[in-house]
């Protein structure tokens, strides 16, 4: 509206120039900018066409059915160089899905560790949780990825001299060696058993709810839970004659025989991970915890809650919901960090898709692939965190 | 009414007793901060030994046995491997960074024009220096001369191929000064991109509006890695037969729209943290959109943010990392570039080399936030709760 111009209260038609009018320059300014995106697009996808077409390359995903012709080194499923493109990047994506998940397990371990260390009245726990942040907060995850592959992990004894560790296990320059469970017959009893146990579990939270909604008694389901979790299963395996026997890697001659070994490329991705994004977490724990107001403890505490229940049942309720937001984010960092794979070679979604990619040129299709897979996790991570977050949200008016 | 006839009437102070020695001194500082309670005692005789059974060796390698200088890997290198170190030797090989300096920061740029970088790289600090302290004078030339005169001199001194200088083609370029490059041109891109598409987001015009929110969705749901790739790889697709774009503007371009979406994050959530009536009250003063903007909203909104902003930035810096996939040499990509050098090959080699890189790393974020954290003590004006 142009300063000066005098408008009539009920105002039926704009008055003034119509150039000033906010609406229709709203309208133009759109316009123009679709005009121009329009023609930007039809000038990338002509020149695109244009050299698909110089280069030989067929469009589309039918490549996805040819030969692969490569090996990866660590597949869950099984795979060899004659298996199609389409199950390679399959391996890819439970590759990728394998270290995000432990990642974001340890992680969060760590960090909720060393995020409660900062916050610690112990002098020596706080002072040593924050350099640990800010070392592993000023430093590229790349590198730190780097650090474990050829400054720790490469170093390591040769498989004949390899380290042994407890429970069997050795530690070597090409990674840890475990014992290998071998599933016997009757084995599915005992995950049944598990599957019941989690059942009853959820079953026995929701009577202790409405018992302790109720009376006020409350029900000790920590220990039931444990209790049944634990050992429903195991009083099943045994009953079934324990199905499950290891198949111990032995140290022989030259190499370990026997056993699963889990490769440096995942140690290393692995192990970066989880240490960097933990020196985020443990700074989004530190805010949520020091974002739940002094009152809040002092009122509970003069209500004669005793200390440990005051940070059960006040503190770390109000935290979460501090901290589950920019937690989520951190675990979809994590996701996407493990792209950083293609740099040492373990076979992510992205290294596979660049073995590919040079191998077909198909680059459009499998960057498509890439986006539509990252955007997929994203929004599968982020549907999922909020789903949580908003149980745990502050129910208000 | 009898007078009480005082007896003893002391004359002058008793001198002050010291506190009971639990309560004073370094006894008391430890018996509060490190053996409260008997569970903080235990933790702190564990923290206590895990720092005695790592502090020790890890000074003893990085120091006391490092090899510091030489011309080889024979001083890197035990006597079963063919070098001069006792049996058992194991430390840091800071030769090798020695030897290699040169290299890590300038990367393979020609030698003889190496006073080139150096010369961009004292303008650059001279520029940035009073920039950043608060109290010096001139801040509005001193950003011209930072931002539009510095990069048309390094566009002109670092490439060459004018005035006579010899033309240096980017392959060449690497070390800290691709690093450097790479993280300044994307700060200073990527703020007022990230503050353009922010401000679209939070458009009235729906188009306008959906195509930044779709920019923004798209490019935090995925890893820089791929954008790099899409740069490297797609890029050239999209442009005309004999267009090609140097590899080293193609990275340029991708960390440049990678972070500007987050950084446009960022900047959305100080706008949102400003009251309506800042908007309304610069409505009702009729003030135009950009006026609105400049003179109102951004100045309190930009600040509310600003450890957000340096977290994209050294978020940013870290990034840079990743372009040594895509064959470039950034300081990490020289690093582990020359672990090939069967010259210096041996097994301490790279963690050296890694651990070098890593601190550099560290002291260029860790300043950055340091700086960022100043900065905000400086512009908390108001506000204070």
């Amino acid at each position: 509206m142009a300063i000066g111009v005098t408008t009539t209260p009920e105002k039926s038609k704009p008055s003034g120039s119509i150039i000033n009018d906010p609406q229709v320059r709203g309208i133009f300014y759109q316009v123009i900018t679709l005009v121009v995106l329009a023609a930007f697009v039809y000038w990338v996808a002509d020149n695109t066409i244009e050299n698909l077409k110089r280069a030989n390359i067929a469009s589309g995903y039918g490549f996805l059915n040819g030969r692969a012709g490569f090996d990866v080194g660590q597949s869950l499923i099984a795979f060899t160089s004659d298996s199609t493109y389409q199950r390679a990047l399959l391996v890819g994506l439970l590759n990728t899905l394998l270290v995000a998940i432990c990642g974001i397990f340890t992680a969060t371990i760590i960090g909720f560790a060393v995020g409660i260390g900062r916050l610690s009245h112990n002098w020596l726990i706080a002072k040593l949780s924050l350099t640990y942040v800010e070392v592993f907060r000023n430093i590229p995850p790349l590198l730190v990825i780097f650090f474990w592959y050829s400054g720790v992990l490469a170093i390591l004894p040769q498989p004949r001299e390899s380290a042994a560790l407890p429970l069997n296990m050795f530690l070597n320059n090409r990674g840890l060696a475990f014992p290998k469970p071998i599933l016997g017959d009757g084995w599915q009893y005992t995950l049944f058993a598990l599957v019941i146990a989690i059942v009853a579990s959820i079953a026995v939270a929701r009577f202790a709810h409405k018992k302790q909604d109720a009376t006020g008694q409350r029900f000790p389901i920590l220990w039931t839970v444990l209790g049944l979790v634990i050992g429903l299963p195991l009083l099943t395996f045994f009953a079934t004659g324990s199905p499950i026997t290891f198949d111990v890697p032995v140290a022989g001659k030259f190499n370990l025989t026997g056993g699963s070994v889990i490769g440096p490329e995942f140690l290393s991705l692995f192990l970066a991970l989880s240490f960097y994004t933990a020196a985020f977490i443990a700074e989004i724990v530190r805010a949520g915890i020091r974002g739940v107001s002094k009152g809040q403890t002092e009122a509970a505490h003069a209500l004669g809650i005793r200390p440990r229940l005051t940070t059960r049942l006040v503190v770390v309720p109000q935290a979460l919901r501090i901290i589950i937001p920019p937690l989520t984010s951190q675990y979809l960092n994590l996701t996407k960090n493990s792209s950083l794979a293609v740099a040492i070679g373990y076979a992510d979604l992205v290294a596979v898709g660049g073995t590919i990619l040079n191998q077909t040129g198909q680059a459009i299709e499998v960057v498509t692939i890439w986006i539509v897979v990252y955007l997929s996790l994203s929004l599968a991570t982020s549907l999922f965190m909020n789903w949580f977050n908003a149980r745990m949200a502050l129910v208000e008016r | 009414m009898t007078t009480h006839q005082a007896t003893f009437v002391r004359a002058s102070m008793i001198e002050a007793s010291s506190p009971p020695i639990a309560e004073g001194g370094l006894v008391r500082w430890l018996r509060k901060n490190l053996f409260a309670t008997p569970k903080d005692t235990v933790l702190t005789i564990i923290s206590l030994l895990v720092l005695a059974w790592l502090v020790p060796p890890a000074i003893q390698w990085l120091f006391l046995d490092a090899a510091w200088t030489g011309g080889g890997r024979g001083v890197c290198a035990t006597v079963a491997q063919g070098g001069a170190q006792p049996e058992g030797w194991s430390g840091a090989c800071w030769a090798f960074v020695n030897a290699k300096l040169d290299q890590f920061v300038y990367g393979r740029y020609p030698l003889e024009e190496r006073w080139r970088p150096t010369l961009v790289g004292i303008l650059f600090v001279l520029l940035l220096v009073p920039m950043l302290i608060p109290k010096v004078p001139y801040k509005s030339i001193n950003a011209i001369l930072l931002f539009a005169v510095l990069p048309i001199v390094s566009l002109i001194l670092l490439p060459g191929g004018w005035f006579g200088l010899t033309f240096v083609e980017t392959p060449l370029w690497g070390g800290l000064m691709v690093t450097l490059i790479l993280s300044f041109v994307g700060i200073a891109v990527s703020l007022p991109l990230g503050i353009l598409l922010a401000l679209g987001r939070r458009s009235h015009m729906p188009v306008i509006k959906m195509l930044c929110t779709a920019f923004i969705e798209l490019v935090r749901g995925i890893p820089l890695i791929t954008v790099l790739f899409m740069a490297s790889v797609m890029l050239p697709l999209f442009l005309p037969q004999g267009v090609t774009f140097d590899k080293f503007l193609r990275a340029l371009i991708g960390v440049s729209l990678f972070a500007s979406a987050y950084m446009a994050e960022v900047v959305r959530g100080g706008l949102q943290a400003i009251p309506k009536g800042q908007y309304e009250g610069a409505d009702s003063l009729g003030l135009s959109y950009w006026q609105k903007m400049n003179l109102i909203v951004l100045p309190q909104a930009l600040k509310l943010v600003i450890p957000g902003i340096v977290n994209t930035f050294i978020g940013l810096f870290k990034d840079t990392s990743l372009v040594s996939i895509i064959g470039m040499f950034d300081l990490l990509g020289i690093v582990r570039f020359n672990f090939t050098d069967a010259n210096w090959a041996s097994s301490v080699t790279p963690i050296s080399g890694l651990i070098f890189a890593g601190f550099i790393f560290w002291l260029f974020c860790f300043g950055m936030s340091r700086y960022s954290g100043f900065m905000e003590r400086v512009l908390d004006t108001a506000h204070k709760r």
